[in-house]
């Protein structure tokens, strides 16, 4: 199996690592500040929207990283590199918590915004369904042995659940829903205050980080497992 | 403080979903560490019993 990645490349992602690990713990202490300390209650839901700010980041980041592993899936079939099934894999499983993040914390907003836990309407249904595209992908690469049966399957199931992140971005314009339609990712401007703004942007930065860095470490662990893998084989 | 605990009534919900996230992410991590560094000690170990065999 030929990697793409060379070891001066994995050298430089090990030197990086403090650094995000850093970065990310400084934004994250700024965020929680600005969220719980700074910025104004909301002048309908008080202050229980401020589970806003660890929700929507992860929410977003969730369709994001799902977004990244269909491109690999993609990738993988075009190019036939298997470096493309370690970038999905790394993914994978960050883009399941954070969808597990996202539905917990909205589970908790839902019960003093809208009365309930839980509703079966088009946003949250489909936000569990991305969760499950999540398990099914790790499952599928954990009961597979064969690798090449394993790649062809995951991907085939990475592109096709792809549909569902246009359904959970459009399923509050399309359908009544509970869930409040887009306040930033819409083309107009923002309609959301700045004050409250500001500290959603930083907690989404501090994610992102999280994100990049739990991602790296995932992908060295991969490489670490083929090469063991390769090494066993000789 | 007291004040800032209770949020108006909402501090159960808001904290619940702050210490849910927390602790998600960091085991997250930590285990991801953990791992990172267990195989990479097992790496080492096959390569150098790879370079005595050869």
């Amino acid at each position: 199996m030929n990697l793409k990645i060379s070891n001066n490349q994995i050298e430089i992602i090990r030197k990086m690592n403090p650094y995000l690990i850093g970065s990310t713990l400084f934004i994250f202490v700024v965020g929680f500040y600005f969220s719980l300390f700074d910025s104004p209650p909301d002048y309908i839901q008080g202050d229980s929207m401020r589970i806003m700010y660890v929700h929507v980041p992860f929410a977003w980041l969730s369709l994001f990283s799902y977004t990244i592993l269909a491109a690999s899936c993609i990738l993988w079939f075009v190019t036939r590199n298997p470096i493309f099934n370690l970038f999905g894999k790394s993914i994978a499983p960050i883009g399941a918590i954070f969808t597990l993040i996202a539905l917990v914390t909205g589970s908790i907003w839902g019960k003093p915004t809208w009365g309930v836990w839980w509703v079966w309407d088009a946003r949250l249904t489909s936000m569990l369904i991305l969760f499950f595209l999540y398990l099914a992908y790790i499952l599928l690469w954990q009961s597979i042995t064969n690798q090449e049966t394993a790649s062809k399957i995951s991907a085939a199931l990475g592109i096709i659940g792809f549909v569902n992140i246009p359904i959970i971005k459009f399923s509050v314009d399309w359908w009544n829903t509970l869930h409040q339609p887009a306040t930033i990712s819409k083309l107009s401007a923002p309609s959301i205050d700045i004050n409250m703004l500001i500290p959603l942007l930083i907690m989404t930065l501090g994610s992102m980080f999280f994100l990049i860095t739990l991602f790296l470490i995932k992908l060295r662990i991969e490489i670490i497992d083929q090469r063991m893998t390769r090494l066993s084989e000789k | 403080m007291n004040e800032f605990i209770l949020m108006n009534g909402y501090g159960i919900y808001i904290w619940s979903a702050y210490i849910f996230t927390f602790i998600i992410l960091s085991y997250l991590f930590f285990t991801n560490i953990l791992k990172l560094n267990r195989k990479q000690k097992q790496l080492d170990k096959l390569l150098k019993k790879n370079d005595q065999n050869s």
